[in-house]
């Protein structure tokens, strides 16, 4: 508990009546990559704006480093650096000069603020770009800008709200794997906010699952997956011949399978049925089904993607916790 | 070492970006080619029948170069007619985009996640836009000096030189005026369009139709011919303050006091008033008695601006676009 560097206490944030953060307690601690994984409009970045001090909880207690981001905001910004989703800088001027100029907002004299722009710029690999307007620059330069700008105060803290929205798998495998070398190198405590499971899964050591304003689970992502997992983790479907035989019902085919250890559900979808299962059930199902005198047409089975639990996840909302 | 400190406060820092900025952007280009257009346009017509003018015949005339900021051959208007029209604009223009394109733009929010104070935006975007006013006003007026100086031979008395100096800061005031206003609307309105047609509107509102309100009302409201003395100063004197009202009004009537020293009063005077009065320029500390009501109204206005965009832009949310 000690080296923790964010805490949240019970925040809530409304906008009139309704709840954007709902009771939100969360503990992330000094040098961790935390994920915070959420669907759009769950809540992430309001969040992260009650912990810039970009906006007021209206109950609970945000503290960052031990300092009240509330009441405090100017502390909490010297050692928080934020890059917000979709970042802008003055087009007009060259990415250089728009770090030198963050730079000495954060109290560098300007010698200093142009040396220490041009070690980022070389050091998130746009040193040949510097002079470039930023108005010209691509959404993945743009991004590392970003990061280059966030990293020129020295922060103990970032916060990255939706980094790699819009950028190539090239470029989002280099934002990443800068930010595990940040955090490696410096020691850095990084907030990661994402809807994109597998990102997060890549760099973060916890993860905490978030929807409609309420922290779902929480927790690395291993021991995630094993509660997630606890649902279904093949979907099997089945799609028979209905020249041959009349498709039966759902309830008949449950009878069908009823002998079958693991299936957990059977769905009957347009033209064939889902068949959720803890274990590879494919053969037994294909022999049940033939037993019972259906032509099989295909049998398809799909292993759940994390990407697929997590939508599961979702879409089953509060229910599963 | 002094200077170091200062340059290094985030405040001037960020007041240097703006006015670079400002006198680099396409419409402040704009609006001062036009400014000097116009100036040059009236000195040109106030020299042109500048004989006529300085004949000799009233208490005015002695104050040659009050006459190049007034007098017109009626061909185009003089200069302060002109300021009173383009300062207003020139004020919208500067004011109407500051806050909204930031945060559009997504800069706002990167920007206040840097160690600065949430009203440095407002301020720095005030103190920035004021010096360029004040430089900008001062040198047209003491260039209009200069040309002054060249074709008429003779040097202006200081109190010539005073009065001029104060015209050129009751017209900062003025444009300032409508500056605040338009950051007002660039910190309600999102869309700079909105913002910026806001302000045309109001300015339009104020130069032509509330005379023709106000005409109206004094229409419906005139006492019939045979009243008392008193009822008619009565009457005229609250239809002078409903045109007070107007900023323009008030403009015009602190410049024409400064810029006429042989106006005593700026309500109705009875002929018991004015009897044995000696048709004398006033001092310039009279006239500035005189003026000193309207350039307070101004002031105050420009502070109530201001404080209701302040109190509108702390606790608001800042999202990232």
């Amino acid at each position: 508990m000690d080296d923790s560097v964010i805490q949240l206490n019970n925040v809530t944030k409304k906008y009139g009546g309704f709840k954007a953060v709902n009771q939100l307690s969360l503990t992330i601690n000094k040098g961790e990559i935390f994920g915070l994984l959420g669907p759009n409009g769950a809540g992430k970045s309001t969040t992260i704006l009650m912990l810039m001090g970009l906006t007021e909880p209206s109950e609970g207690r945000v503290q960052v480093c031990g300092i009240n981001s509330t009441t405090h905001p100017i502390e909490v910004k010297r050692k928080v650096g934020y890059l917000p989703e979709d970042v802008g800088f003055y087009d007009d001027w060259s990415g250089l000069d728009n770090l030198i100029y963050t730079a000495r907002l954060n109290g560098l004299n300007p010698q200093d603020a142009k040396k220490k722009a041009n070690d980022l710029m070389e050091r998130v690999g746009l040193s040949t770009q510097k002079d470039k307007k930023t108005g010209k620059y691509s959404k993945g330069m743009r991004q590392r800008l970003g990061l280059a700008d966030v990293l020129i105060k020295n922060p103990e803290v970032i916060i990255l709200d939706e980094p790699t929205t819009g950028i190539d798998p090239k470029g989002v495998q280099e934002l990443l794997s800068l930010i595990v070398e940040l955090r490696n190198e410096h020691n850095i405590t990084v907030l990661f906010s994402s809807h994109n499971l597998h990102q997060v899964q890549q760099v973060c050591d916890r993860v905490g699952i978030f929807v409609e304003g309420k922290l779902l689970a929480e927790g690395k992502i291993e021991e995630l997956s094993k509660k997630l997992f606890t649902h279904g983790m093949y979907l099997i479907e089945l799609g028979l011949d209905t020249d041959h035989k009349k498709v039966p019902d759902k309830e008949v085919l449950q009878s069908l399978l009823e002998p079958l250890d693991g299936i957990q559900s059977v769905k009957k979808e347009q033209e064939h049925f889902a068949i959720e299962c803890s274990s590879d059930l494919s053969s037994g199902i294909a022999q049940a089904v033939m037993n019972a005198d259906y032509k099989l047409n295909y049998l398809n089975k799909k292993e759940y993607g994390l990407d697929a639990i997590y939508n599961r996840y979702f879409e089953g909302g509060l229910s599963h916790v | 070492m002094y200077k170091s400190q200062t340059v290094s406060n985030p405040f001037w820092i960020m007041v240097g970006k703006e006015i670079s900025d400002t006198v680099r952007s396409w419409k402040f280009l704009i609006m001062v080619g036009l400014v000097l257009l116009t100036c040059l346009g009236s000195l040109y017509t106030s020299l042109s029948d500048f004989t006529e003018a300085i004949k000799g015949a009233s208490a005015d005339e002695d104050f040659f170069f009050l006459k190049l900021f007034t007098h017109s051959d009626g061909s185009m208007p003089s200069y302060i007619v002109f300021v009173s029209f383009l300062g207003p604009l020139l004020g919208i223009s500067m004011g109407f985009d500051s806050v909204n394109s930031e945060q559009n733009k997504g800069t706002l929010s990167r920007v206040l996640a840097q160690p600065i104070y949430r009203d440095y935006i407002l301020n720095t975007k005030f103190t920035a836009s004021l010096i360029v006013l004040s430089s900008l006003f001062l040198a047209l007026s003491f260039l209009v000096l200069g040309f002054g100086l060249i074709f008429l031979g003779i040097p202006p008395t200081a109190d010539e030189f005073l009065r001029i100096f104060i015209f050129s800061i009751v017209s900062i005031v003025y444009v300032a005026f409508w500056l605040n206003l338009s950051i007002l609307f660039s910190v309600k309105f999102r869309q700079t369009a909105t913002s910026a047609l806001a302000g045309i509107s109001i300015w339009l509102f104020f130069t032509i139709f509330y005379n023709i309100i106000v005409n109206l009302i004094a229409k419906g409201l005139a006492p019939v011919r045979f009243v008392s003395e008193n009822q008619v100063v009565k009457f005229q004197g609250f239809i002078q303050n409903l045109m007070r009202f107007n900023p323009g009004q008030l403009f015009n009537d602190a410049t024409t006091t400064l810029l006429r020293p042989s106006i005593r009063s700026l309500g109705p005077l009875t002929t018991e008033q004015t009897i044995g009065a000696i048709p004398n320029p006033l001092p310039l500390g009279q006239s500035l008695m005189l003026v000193w009501p309207q350039v307070t109204a101004l002031i105050g206005g420009t502070i109530l601006f201001f404080a209701i965009a302040y109190t509108l832009f702390m606790r608001r949310e800042i999202r990232s676009r």
